[in-house]
């Protein structure tokens, strides 16, 4: 190797500077953690306005939405949830959001149910008769 | 002669991140032949296709890699889409190209930092890190994730970027690319950094070409091969070049990478400054039927996006050559002859990623 070519401290500006400098990291949790707008936290729902289609169970890439139009409930398993947003982007009454923040960690999976309004799609047409 | 004696290399070890397992062949202290094994996180991500709906599909392709994720997602929705004929809308192609880019810094300033550590530098892995979480913040802004941005649709994206958000992303990438000139010049410069990588782990363009190599372990030994001068995505319109080295050892690795870093900051720049206005997505009707083979430029080198439809919701194939998976028989051949002092810093040299490899 040519050591005529090479340096040492190169470094020692910068780590100097970082020596005085503040933190680079937020002083949490003295300072409390910021979300932007757009973050992907968690699902949340606005069950008055849910109908009970059932496209956000069958868009969900990992089977977290369970909706039970027998029992009138829309539930989520949050440890399984993965945040995509798949559900989110299919609702057709937009009722389903991502909220910045997360939930709550915990030692068991929870499934955490909402009562939604009684159904209000309106049952399909009757299929015509097959012309024979 | 002297003695041989066979000494395991991982899967859990200091300076790898993801598990790899090296039988090293050693005579004294050289290394006389190496034996990888993967398998230690086979998911069966790509069996999974068969399950899934092709647009569920989307959100599985982008978790094969936490550090590739945009990629991985781009590269599906591309190939999907050549089977389905869609043309995506050019803003949508800007955007796919802006995250992209935005990756690559985001790899690079990781496995920077990873380098660094490694050669136990650890104010330089710091220094690296820090920088990369401005564009992490970048992410966390435009697409709501930091690592998995879920941005990636079969048809073009889910969310755009407004003026505000845009030019936070141009004046980040800015101020980016006068903040790494001291890193850079560290890792071109110092002794410490140069004794350890200069020399070290030679690999000769015809071994390359032979071998398989991908990305900038290719570019290092004097290959000028870069996917992205294909013009995919928003590529035709920006000023790619493919950044090369002869030299083919470790630091000529370090130098593409440092400079393809510099590269993709001005090319962040450059496609915000050309992001034309319009629609982000095209609606998609029908399923896809036919087969296609996509092949884009990874941070890590060239990864192939195979995906076979029947017609039906549910693809029929879906296949996916990760660069590591290409690199890993020239790595091989990088170990033969050297220390075994070398060998970790050898291994990371290619930027492995095995999450993706076994996928």
């Amino acid at each position: 190797m040519d050591l005529d070519k090479v340096k040492v401290f190169v470094y020692a500006r910068a780590a100097l500077k970082n020596l005085v400098s503040k933190p680079a990291t937020v002083d949490y949790p003295a300072k409390p953690a910021e979300f932007p707008e757009r973050m992907r936290g968690h699902i949340e729902i606005s069950p008055w306005n849910c109908i009970g289609c059932g496209m956000c169970m069958r868009s969900c890439p990992p089977g977290a939405i369970r909706v039970d139009r027998a029992a009138d409930t829309w539930s989520i398993e949050r440890f399984d949830c993965v945040q995509c947003g798949s559900c989110v982007n299919v609702c057709p009454k937009k009722c389903l959001s991502l909220v910045s923040g997360y939930t709550a960690p915990g030692e068991k999976k929870r499934l955490e149910t909402v009562m939604i309004p009684a159904k209000k799609v309106p049952p399909r047409p009757a299929a015509k008769p097959q012309d024979v | 002669m002297a003695k041989r004696s066979i000494v395991p290399f991982g899967p859990q070890h200091p300076v790898l991140p993801e598990p790899i397992h090296l039988d090293l062949v050693l005579e004294d202290e050289t290394v006389v032949e190496a034996i990888p094994s993967i398998g230690f996180i086979h998911r069966g991500l790509e069996k999974l296709v068969e399950k899934k709906d092709f647009k569920q599909y989307v959100y599985i392709a982008e978790r094969v890699c936490g550090i590739c994720s945009c990629g991985h997602g781009m590269g599906y929705c591309e190939a999907v889409e050549h089977v389905m004929g869609i043309e995506v809308p050019r803003r949508a192609a800007y955007l796919r190209t802006i995250w992209m880019e935005m990756s690559r810094v985001h790899s690079h300033l990781l496995w920077l930092g990873l380098l660094a550590d490694a050669m136990g530098f650890e104010s330089l892995f710091m220094e690296a890190w820090r920088q990369r979480e401005e564009i992490l913040n970048l992410f966390d802004l435009t697409t709501g994730g930091r690592i998995i941005f879920s941005v990636n649709c079969v048809g073009g994206v889910l969310k755009d970027m407004d003026s505000g958000m845009l030019r936070a992303v141009a004046d980040t990438a800015e101020r980016l690319e006068r903040e790494i000139a001291p890193l850079t010049k560290t890792f071109l410069k110092e002794y410490t950094v140069q004794s350890r990588l200069k020399e070290l782990g030679v690999l000769s363009r015809e071994q390359a070409l032979l071998a398989g190599a991908v990305g900038p372990m290719l570019r290092a030994s004097g290959e000028a091969y870069d996917v992205r001068m294909l013009g995919y995505s928003a590529y035709q319109e920006l000023h790619v070049e493919p950044v090369v080295r002869r030299e083919g050892d470790s630091y000529a690795r370090c130098e593409v990478r440092l400079e393809e870093l510099a590269q993709s900051l001005r090319l962040i720049r450059e496609a915000v400054s050309k992001i034309p206005e319009g629609p982000i997505a095209e609606p998609v009707k029908g399923n896809p039927g036919g087969e296609y083979f996509m092949r884009i430029e990874q941070p890590r080198g060239e990864a192939i996006y195979y995906v076979k439809g029947n017609g039906t919701k549910n693809l029929e194939r879906f296949r996916l050559r990760t660069p590591t998976t290409s690199n890993i028989p020239p790595m091989v051949d990088l170990l033969k002859g050297c220390q075994l002092a070398d060998v970790p810093l050898l291994v990371l040299t290619i930027d492995p990623c095995i999450s993706c490899t076994e996928r």
